[in-house]
């Protein structure tokens, strides 16, 4: 196995009574980088990263933390940094003696674990408040002891549990780019789950998706992105136009356009084609053979750009998102020729239905 | 025809008015009414009678009552009422709150049951479980032989009446610690054993602190229970003169011997006790519902 994966994590599967939470999943976690475990509530991420630090046990499958088989290896031993959502923080101790607890169970002595504690908190800003206790903090500072806490021992590597979820929308934002500033200083391989797409895409260097226990994809925020594999990641990150047909010659027909990008499926077949707002192109009604007409129903501002609602020939609707520039010709009522180029066509039969299409 | 309906009086309800005066006048007697009842209540109920004891203890005075500590029957009532409390609280308070645990962290089959079956001593009248006791340790009873070809004693002394006593102080442990333990979750324990904690630390410096004061409210209940007991244990006691005879059976039996004066001041001391119980129940119940709040 390469030596580059801090965390790997083989064929693991987890079962509970006769179901089925994860089912057979196997990713790296490279050394020194943040992934992200990404996907929707009860699609198995949680449960992923509980095995990988041994707070559940492997249905079947086995996990390495930096070459060391710790499958059948006991929490304690595996040595491991935890952050759990609603932080766990100790409520009957201090701030410091919070931190200082990885330490203080290992018999450090009291001079190294006062030094290691004072590192720490000077690192996520808090020693001002090491003699508080953690009913007297605010959700983002409870979460920055939870962080100081599970790097005092020296872990070798970090998993975190919905790290920003129990918190506002703004402290989550501000957290998080303190927490891409803490890893570029650290360097600490970081495992992170999350059902944030934003949150995935911004932080992390890997991205794997997950959904109803299997792994749909892994790949960098942009491969994930512009290149998804399955209809759930195409629907699932970022916002996208689904519309459905038939396959006909390597597209999928909608109505009486053929949106092209249907190669890989087999003719006949139902489809759905998923196409982001923004690759879709508008332009004057006469010209490219394979544009689609479609007639402008509504147009909404959006600040710096527009929200165009157009509707096909046969009633679908689709989305397009423009900068205001761009307008310039278009009414509603009118009929445009759009571009739908860069669509990324799936087959139906799959049962994942995707989520995060945009509302009409 | 027309009924003439009397259009209906409009209230004054600017504060200060009269109609607001009145209304609050009478709200207010409703409110002293009920607050003089609760307390003439509680007075004969519960301060009256102790008022009654102290008056009594005190009666024939003080060299009386230390005149009743030095009697060696009192004193042997005294030591047996304490050791039975003693291995109680150790039995209950251990096994109580690793029941607890169970209960609160573990599904298995039965499990609902077991959680019905916890209160049974309290639904149980002490007599039937001296009763039970006779039955399982007595004479012709199911363990009787055993014990017996043993050569060890539980009827009669000790071991029976600490088993009963055992028994009926079960629940006070578990149902005081479940609660703190089911709020506290799991995450602080998964917390320390991600952080390096074995189970011993984790137990020690996780779970105990935090569930402290609901263990101590447990403690001071069966205190109170296992010094107050008297069905059960004196069921299964045989009322032995000055070996076999707790605190509270000599109690009984002083009024028999018209040692009144003797069983007031034996009776004071338990009361004694008892508030200074109560006290500790009531500053743990607070402590423990902060527990619960975190």
């Amino acid at each position: 196995m390469t030596t580059n994966a801090a965390i790997r994590v083989q064929n693991l599967t987890k079962r509970f009574g006769s179901f089925v939470a994860v089912d057979d999943v196997s990713f790296d976690a490279a050394e020194g980088k943040i992934t992200a475990l990404l996907g929707p509530s009860g699609s198995g991420k949680s449960t992923v990263l509980r095995m990988i630090a041994g707070l559940e046990t492997p249905t079947a499958g086995r996990i390495w933390i930096e070459d060391d088989e710790t499958t059948y290896k006991s929490v304690q031993e595996r040595r491991v940094g935890f952050v759990f959502q609603h932080y766990a923080l100790f409520r009957h101790m201090t701030v410091a003696q919070n931190v200082a607890f990885g330490l203080a169970v290992r018999k450090e002595s009291k001079v190294d674990q006062a030094k290691r504690v004072d590192e720490l908190l000077n690192l996520v800003q808090l020693v001002p408040f090491a003699d508080r206790y953690p009913d007297q903090l605010s959700g983002g500072q409870r979460q920055r002891v939870a962080l100081a806490r599970a790097l005092a021992p020296r872990p070798r590597v970090l998993l975190l549990d919905e790290p920003f979820g129990a918190l506002d929308a703004r402290v989550r934002q501000d957290l998080r780019h303190w927490l891409d500033d803490l890893h570029r200083e650290l360097g600490v391989t970081s495992l992170f789950v999350t059902h944030d797409q934003d949150e995935a895409l911004e932080l992390a260097h890997e991205v794997v998706v997950m959904h109803e226990g299997r792994i749909q994809q892994i790949g960098t925020p942009t491969q994930v992105y512009n290149e998804p594999e399955t209809a759930f990641v195409a629907g699932f990150i970022g916002s996208a136009n689904v519309l459905h047909g038939r396959v006909a010659s390597g597209h999928v027909r909608v109505g009486e356009h053929l949106v092209p990008g249907a190669d890989h499926l087999e003719e006949g077949s139902e489809a759905r084609a998923f196409v982001r707002p923004h690759d879709v192109h508008l332009s004057a009604p006469e010209g490219d053979r394979e544009a689609v007409e479609a007639r402008i129903d509504r147009i909404s501002t959006l600040g710096w750009l527009s929200r165009v609602m157009l509707r096909l020939g046969d009633g679908q609707v689709l989305v397009a998102e423009l900068p205001n520039d761009d307008l310039i010709d278009l009414n509603v009522g009118s009929t445009v020729s759009v571009d739908l180029r860069r669509a990324k066509a799936f087959e139906t039969t799959e049962t994942s239905e995707p989520v995060g299409a945009p509302s009409a | 025809m027309s009924v003439a309906t009397e259009p209906p009086r409009m209230i004054d309800i600017t504060p200060g008015s009269a109609d607001m005066r009145r209304r609050e006048r009478r709200r207010r007697l409703v409110r002293g009414g009920v607050v003089a009842l609760c307390l003439l209540y509680l007075t004969f109920l519960l301060l009256a009678p102790l008022v009654g004891i102290v008056l009594s203890a005190f009666a024939k005075g003080l060299p009386m009552v230390v005149e009743t500590f030095k009697t060696p029957n009192v004193q042997h009532a005294f030591l047996l009422t304490f050791q039975i409390a003693v291995v109680t609280l150790v039995v209950t308070t251990l096994l109580g709150a690793v029941t607890a645990w169970v209960l609160v962290r573990h599904r298995f089959v039965g499990r609902r049951v077991m959680n019905a079956l916890v209160e049974l001593p309290l639904a149980m009248s002490p007599v039937t479980v001296g009763l039970a006791c006779v039955l399982l340790f007595g004479r012709g009873g199911w363990f009787e032989q055993w014990f017996t070809a043993r050569g060890i004693q539980i009827m009669w002394a000790l071991p029976s009446m600490t088993l009963v006593t055992i028994f009926i102080c079960i629940p006070f442990i578990i149902r005081s610690v479940a609660p703190v333990l089911e709020e506290l979750g799991t995450e602080e324990e998964d917390a320390a054993r991600t952080l390096g904690a074995s189970t011993m630390q984790t137990l020690f410096r996780v779970i105990l602190p935090n569930i402290r004061w609901g263990l101590f409210y447990g403690i001071a209940l069966t205190t109170a229970r296992a010094i107050g007991e008297i069905g059960a244990v004196l069921l299964v006691s045989g009322t032995l003169k000055g070996k076999t005879e707790t605190a509270t059976i000599y109690i009984l039996y002083a009024f028999e011997e018209r040692l009144d004066t003797q069983g007031y001041i034996v009776a004071l001391t338990l009361a004694t006790i008892s508030v200074v119980m109560l006290g500790v129940i009531e500053i743990s119940k607070r402590r423990k519902i902060r527990e619960v709040m975190g």
